[in-house]
């Protein structure tokens, strides 16, 4: 099968740091890809390219068979890729109904003009609008908060408002950077089962930075090692778990 | 579904209670004449024509989070529009005694309507030429830039004789507003914004107001939005200019220096970012104590002690008002609610378990 999402050795540099070095990878879809790595190996970095933040210094991102090095994060997004990010960036002022609703913003058809006049064609947009979120709010048990300002919900609650608007964008791949930083055990579990429900509910690609070695090993097929900027390992998760280069990275080299 | 019904009934209540309210504001309106003196009138008028501008203003400040300092400009752009485009030929012919009126502008006087529209259009034109650079900055950079373009145009006013006057500025301005243009405008401001906020552009905006890189993140072109803001708040502070010049009469280019700007963001603030009622609060507030406030700038004896007339004194009464805002009330009047009939409404219609209210059941 053909790879959703390919990057060919894509390399960032900030001034004098090579923060991301000839990073290939092939993302096949329906995959549950993870991206591990110590804290500053560049993981944030990848999603940053591939979701045009960044422009790579080299190297090409291809998604769904279009190059799209360069292209701008609107127009990625709107190609089928949406991600979440490290700390939690909702919309913290408006409801939970509307930080998902803005998500169906880019697809709208109806200029200024006739949204602000509320057109037929305007409401007829604004009804199903409305629809599609509550019924995307009730698939990840949110909808009860439907009116509750956003900023106002509880830790994990926040963390699935986040990614339920990333679906609402309508994504073929989603890139999650670190969903269980900050979660207690209890938290993880739920959010590991959530992340299986919307893989398989939506028929998604994922791709995901993760720190807490329970989700990556629990629930990833395969597994990206990076350090420094540099791959060092791929693979299933009992062979990373076992990789020498692996735990020399997290734990530092053993001592002779 | 019973939470639509609910909708349903709650929208069809408020519909009926605007158009209450704008009946009997109107009627208000039309009978003022008889029992208000020119004195409040001119108040309701200049409060009016604040409103909008204010209104306009706050679309940037406030709905869109961008610190933009040059409304000035826009305004002063306005005003000399409808100054120019109203004024009969040979009016203008006598009022430019150092240098001739430049040709087309020298024989053409139109409508007031027209060129009212035409200063909003102006005013768009130049807000979006604008915004082009000035978008790829935020923050203070923005507010510097923005200062200084407002800076600018009190410059060419002063300097494009053959078409401003200088400095003599222009007088005679045919007098066409009434309580019914200014209100009318504002109310007709008031609604679009308010339309504007609660529509999918609406909730754009806001978006990237609370976070930019998020609102990205969501496919939202952050660019042309930014741009469509400024462009509509362009068009508002136009009108809002014009309305003035054929209030005042007379207009000159000290009128729209920087404490132009300083005032809108007296009132935009006081009456809190992003509420639009609250800025029409506010704008009535502050129409009414530079009014009343004229008092302390007049010569006064305390005791014994004389104490001479000190032009500008309103100007700090207005900042230690800002001043104790900003200490004990950040948000302003209003934070970022609107003024609404949701009391009314919840008494008669209650939504069941709803915390907080937010766009989506608005309007």
């Amino acid at each position: 099968m053909e790879a959703l999402l390919k990057l060919e050795g894509v390399t960032m540099d900030f001034g004098g740091l090579r923060a991301v070095n000839n990073f290939n990878i092939e993302i096949r879809k329906g995959e549950l890809v993870g991206l591990i790595g110590p804290n500053g190996a560049g993981k944030t970095t990848v999603f940053n390219m591939i979701t045009g933040v960044y422009v790579p210094t080299a190297g090409r991102i291809y998604f769904d068979g279009e190059d799209i090095t360069g292209k701008s994060t609107n127009y990625i997004i709107s190609r089928g890729i949406a991600r979440t990010f490290q700390n939690i960036r909702l919309f913290k002022e408006l409801t939970v109904l509307d930080n998902v609703m803005t998500s169906f913003h880019y697809q709208l058809k109806s200029n200024i003009f006739k949204a602000v006049f509320r057109s037929p064609g305007y409401r007829e947009e604004e009804k199903r609008m409305v629809e599609e979120a509550r019924d995307l709010l009730s698939k990840l048990g949110l909808l009860e908060y439907e009116d509750f300002i956003a900023g106002g919900l509880p830790y994990g609650q926040q963390r699935r408002l986040e990614i339920a608007r990333a679906l609402a964008t309508h994504p073929k791949l989603l890139l999650l950077d670190e969903p269980a930083a900050g979660m207690n055990p209890q938290e993880t579990q739920d959010l590991m089962d959530f992340i299986r429900m919307i893989r398989d509910e939506f028929g998604l690609t994922i791709f995901l930075i993760e720190h807490d070695m329970k989700v990556v090993m629990g629930i990833c097929e395969r597994i990206r090692v990076l350090d420094h900027g540099i791959s060092i390992a791929e693979g299933p998760p009992e062979a990373i778990q076992k990789n020498p280069k692996v735990i020399e990275a997290y734990l530092g080299e053993a001592e002779e | 579904m019973e939470r639509e019904l609910i909708l349903q009934k709650r929208k069809r209540l408020r519909i009926a209670l605007n158009v209450i309210f704008l009946a009997l504001f109107f009627l208000f309106l039309s009978k003022a004449d008889d029992f208000l003196d020119p004195y409040f009138i001119r108040i309701l008028n200049v409060s009016a024509v604040y409103t909008t501008m204010a209104m306009a203003y706050n679309l940037v400040n406030g709905t869109l989070g961008q610190f933009m300092l040059g409304p000035n400009a826009f305004i002063a752009l306005g005003a000399y529009t409808v100054a120019l485009l109203t004024m009969p030929v040979q009016k203008k012919a006598l009022a430019f005694i150092i240098e001739p009126l430049i040709w087309p502008l020298n024989s053409i006087c139109l409508p007031f309507l027209p060129a009212l529209i035409l200063a909003g259009i102006i005013g768009a034109i130049a807000a979006y030429l604008l915004g082009i650079p000035s978008f790829k900055l935020r923050g203070d950079y923005l507010a510097i830039v923005t200062l200084g373009f407002g800076e600018i145009m009190v410059v060419l006013a002063s300097n494009l004789i053959s078409i401003t006057n200088g400095a003599l500025g222009l007088k005679d301005i045919p007098g066409y507003v009434n309580l019914y243009w200014t209100w009318g405008w504002a109310f007709f401001t008031y609604f679009f914004m308010r339309w504007l906020r609660t529509s999918s552009y609406g909730r754009a905006f806001e978006a990237i107001r609370e976070d930019e890189i998020a609102a990205e993140a969501v496919g939202i072109d952050i660019k042309k939005h930014k741009l469509l803001a400024l462009t509509i708040a362009g068009f508002f502070l136009g009108v809002g200019g014009g309305l003035l010049a054929s209030l005042l009469g007379t207009i000159d280019p000290k009128l729209f220096s920087f404490f132009f700007t300083f005032n809108l963001l007296i009132i935009i603030v006081l009456g809190g970012l992003g509420s639009f009622t609250g800025s029409a609060i506010a704008a009535f507030i502050f129409v009414l104590l530079s009014e009343m406030l004229r008092s302390v700038e007049s010569p006064m004896n305390i005791g014994p002690f004389h104490i001479p007339g000190i032009p500008g004194m309103r100007m700090v009464v207005f900042s230690l008002l800002l001043i104790f805002m900003m200490l004990y009330w950040q948000r302003g009047l209003m934070g970022r609610k609107e003024l609404s009939w949701d009391f009314i409404i919840d008494r008669i219609y209650p939504l069941k378990g709803v915390k907080d209210v937010g766009s989506a059941t608005e309007a």
